[in-house]
């Protein structure tokens, strides 16, 4: 699979390191250059050095036959912008998106993209391994909970 | 916060959201408590808390478009807030914000660069407005020096059929072309052409040279 990543963080980096030795296409796009030392010293995948959010980088990175994006940057507005910029205009078929605020998650959720939640799925897992429960698929954990819903 | 201060003084209510704590409290300071609320504009309790869900508009101006345009989604999305406008940053951006239904967006960079155009290019074709949807267009144009229509008559250009000369802007006087009047280096001139006129008339300036 073609892969474009948005962010090399903790999640991009290893998500890249991962995608990368299971034979998939992977590239990376990182505004920071310095955040490039997450990968370690062979860097696994391709590069590319510039902001997510300009579709010259998007496409230099291969978006245009890309079968996937994920954004993981620690900025949620970014990651979101970055998704609908790649679903609406370049069609990638499977766009995930990582956001940290669990109500603006559940939010675009509502507008039909993948956003996953690292919080919600943390305190879900967690929950069920404190109480010896079976570990639930990811959509289980993957949603606002209920107390935090009235808003 | 001046176009904060503007609709305050027009009677508006307003409520000015900024994520800054310190740059809050400035603005407080200047506009007063009431109009100003410390907080993160795309998050959800904030704009509960704003009132989002009884504004008439959202405005969404920061320097991060992908802040301006979550504000306004989850403004329209969210809240039902019938007109956001956000402010575009990088012009390129334009069409995404259109796609999710962003319709009104401004954009200094796009406004400046359209100024700069103008001003910078001799002997381009520049639209200044369209007419009857679309299908009639004002357009104007700077002659350089380069220009074989200077110290032609205007009657004597072979303008494309439908092209209707009607302004001269010289020297910051502007004044009604006539037949007779003679184009200068430098002059700004004003034309009403049908739309699908336009290339004709591009190839009429350029091909001059």
């Amino acid at each position: 699979m073609n892969v474009v990543i948005l962010g090399c963080g903790r999640s991009g980096a290893t998500l890249a390191v991962q995608l990368s030795s299971r034979g998939h296409n992977v590239a990376l796009v990182e505004r920071n250059p310095e955040s490039l030392r997450r990968l370690g010293r062979k860097y696994p995948c391709k590069i590319v050095i510039g902001d997510g959010l300009d579709e010259d980088v998007l496409i230099k990175a291969g978006i245009e036959s890309a079968d996937a994006f994920m954004a993981v940057t620690r900025g949620d507005n970014t990651n979101l912008m970055a998704a609908q910029i790649v679903q609406r205009k370049f069609k990638v078929p499977k766009v995930a998106v990582k956001v940290a605020d669990p109500m603006r998650a559940e939010a675009y959720r509502k507008l039909g993209l993948f956003c996953i939640n690292a919080s919600a799925l943390i305190a879900g897992m967690c929950r069920d391994w404190l109480t010896d429960e079976p570990f639930q698929p990811i959509d289980e954990y993957n949603t606002l909970v209920k107390e935090l819903e009235d808003i | 916060m001046q176009l904060a201060k503007r609709l305050i003084a027009r009677g508006h209510e307003v409520l000015l959201l900024e994520k800054d704590g310190r740059q809050a409290q400035r603005l407080s300071n200047v506009l007063g408590d009431e109009y100003v609320m410390h907080g993160d504009g795309c998050e959800l309790h904030t704009q509960k808390a704003a009132g989002f869900n009884r504004a008439d508009v959202v405005v969404a101006v920061t320097g991060e478009d992908e802040d301006n345009l979550v504000a306004c989604q989850l403004a329209k999305e969210t809240w039902q807030v019938e007109r956001v406008l956000a402010r575009v940053n990088d012009p390129s951006h334009e069409e995404v914000f259109r796609e999710i239904g962003i319709d009104h967006t401004v954009s200094a960079t796009g406004i400046i660069f359209n100024l700069l155009e103008q001003q910078l290019q001799g002997d381009d074709l520049v639209a200044v407005g369209a007419l009857h949807r679309g299908k009639l267009e004002v357009v104007e144009t700077m002659l350089s020096h380069r220009s074989k229509l200077v110290s032609k008559k205007v009657s004597e250009i072979g303008w494309p059929e439908g092209t209707y000369v009607f302004y001269l802007l010289r020297d910051g006087q502007g004044n009604p072309v006539e037949g007779q009047t003679e184009l200068q280096a430098g002059d700004t001139v004003l034309a009403l052409i049908p739309t699908e006129r336009a290339e004709d008339l591009r190839a009429v300036l350029t091909s001059s040279h």
